[in-house]
């Protein structure tokens, strides 16, 4: 079954990896929009970095919603979901792999990223080293959220805008702990509260979300 | 003791379609008669608050249908668990049936919420916890209908939306917590309800009896709605025929055999 998984996963990666242009876009998806902010808010350093953190996670929570579906859609059209779902290992660990790939392949360099764009809304030292912090224990989190909202709206018309009704309102938690954590370095506090609140998150739902994830890729396949 | 009750004698569209006939009109009779009693102690009993005035009064909306929000979306969640395990077709009738009622709470109290806050805090509206927790409760109603109604298959939407109500309610209290945080981070907002006086017997009587007229009006027009719901999946069984166009008229023999061969179809699949 190990064998199995592991083959999984390095299939997952290497499609992505292989279709450069579809993780490229999600990188400049990202990249874009945390542009579009100091475009709209003006480029004050002092408010850019009053904003900063929320803006790089938000910018992050819909890069991750972007590139969601793409996580099962693929699969899903070309019959392999259905013989994944005929594995003889639980849907669920067939679910928890692929959202790892996905979170190896495009969450990663969100996180790698992640510091250069707070530089530019005017983060510095510990705050950038906590943001990527943040990013790397609630990155993997969206993605397993976003993996259930993925997994109801498959094959569905206006799937996109119908996931981020689902999903954007569970992403709030990580993103108010996420984005916390850097604000609390910024007024001089330190922000272990808010990543071990993160890590508390993570830990919930790496176990839970795949059985929903699994739930919901049983009721499409059905 | 508990094989002599019929569990599931309403979980069968008829039997709850006549259940439901029943009760209606008592519902509807309860709500109305507490939601003028409630009304009357509210607005002419109760005295004016000593900081607000007569401003709080909306609170005789505000509390009772933020509450229904609450426990509306714990319901949908129960009923969700019931269709889930046991595949009892009613159960999703009732959950998709409560949404709407749920949803309209929740606005009316996010409504009468800014409503009191004009007065009370000089605007509509503050990111304050509660406010900002029972606006994602809102968008929370509004995903479960959203997936009910996107699946053009009934039977896999019903699944899914309530799948996704399972996924809401474990995260509603994180959502909560968290959101109550983050308002604690941020400073310069202090205003919180629950620094509130505390209130006359009057008050009080007024909001049990609001709260009252809320919960039968809402179980009145969900049970209503699921009625209708009911007769709309069960179009084509003799039953629904019989009730829309009168005993004596219903359907030949040869059309109910079908049909009782559908429905059984349907309770095996």
């Amino acid at each position: 079954m190990g064998k199995m998984l592991w083959a999984l996963l390095k299939r997952d990666v290497s499609l992505i990896v292989m279709r450069r242009q579809d993780g490229l876009t999600v990188v400049a998806f990202f990249v874009i929009v945390t542009t579009l902010f100091p475009l709209g808010v003006g480029p004050e350093l002092e408010i850019l970095r009053e904003v900063g953190p929320g803006v790089v996670w938000v910018a992050a929570l819909l890069a991750s919603l972007v590139s969601l579906e793409r996580l099962f859609g693929d699969d899903y059209r070309d019959g392999t979901l259905e013989q994944l779902a005929l594995l003889p290992c639980p849907l669920a660990l067939v679910a928890l792999v692929k959202v790892a790939a996905h979170w190896v392949s495009l969450g990663v360099p969100l996180v790698l990223l992640s510091p250069l764009l707070g530089y530019s809304l005017g983060l510095e030292g510990m705050e950038l080293v906590i943001l990527a912090l943040s990013l790397v224990l609630g990155t993997p989190m969206l993605s397993l959220i976003g993996a259930v909202g993925a997994a109801l709206t498959l094959g569905l018309r206006g799937g996109g805008a119908l996931m981020a009704l689902l999903i954007l309102p569970l992403y709030v938690p990580v993103l108010i702990l996420g984005s916390g954590g850097v604000v609390e370095v910024m007024y001089g506090e330190a922000a272990h509260a808010h990543l071990s609140l993160l890590g508390a998150l993570l830990a919930l739902g790496v176990p839970l979300a795949p059985l929903a994830v699994a739930g919901a890729l049983r009721i499409v396949l059905d | 003791m508990f094989r002599k009750i019929p569990w599931f004698k309403f979980s069968s569209p008829p039997n709850f379609y006549w259940l439901a006939d029943r009760l209606t009109p008592w519902l509807w009779g309860g709500a109305a008669i507490l939601g003028i009693m409630g009304l009357y102690v509210g607005f002419f009993v109760a005295p004016p608050d000593y900081q607000q005035g007569d401003s709080y009064r909306i609170m005789f909306i505000h509390v009772p249908t933020a509450w229904m929000g609450m426990f509306i979306y714990l319901l949908i969640a129960l009923y969700s668990v019931i269709f889930l395990t046991w595949r009892i077709k009613m159960a999703d009738v009732m959950a998709i049936a409560l949404a709407p009622t749920g949803a309209l709470m929740t606005f009316l109290s996010l409504w009468t919420g800014a409503l009191w806050g004009a007065p009370t805090w000089g605007t509509y509206w503050v990111w304050d916890a509660r406010l900002t927790s029972t606006l994602i409760l809102l968008f929370l109603y509004l995903g479960y209908m959203a997936l009910h109604a996107a699946v053009d298959d009934r039977e896999k939407g019903a699944r899914a939306a309530s799948l996704l109500a399972l996924v809401g309610v474990v995260n509603v209290p994180i959502i909560y917590f968290s959101v109550e945080w983050w308002h604690s981070l941020h400073q310069g907002m202090s205003v919180t309800l629950t620094d509130a006086p505390s209130m006359a017997a009057s008050m009080f009587a007024a909001m049990l009896l609001m709260t009252g007229a809320c919960w039968l009006y809402s179980a009145a027009i969900a049970l209503r709605r699921a009625q209708v719901e009911a007769l709309e999946r069960e179009a084509g069984n003799p039953w629904v025929q019989d009730e829309l166009l009168g005993a004596e008229e219903g359907g030949d023999a040869a059309t109910a055999a079908e049909a009782s061969g559908d429905l059984q179809r349907e309770v095996r699949s």
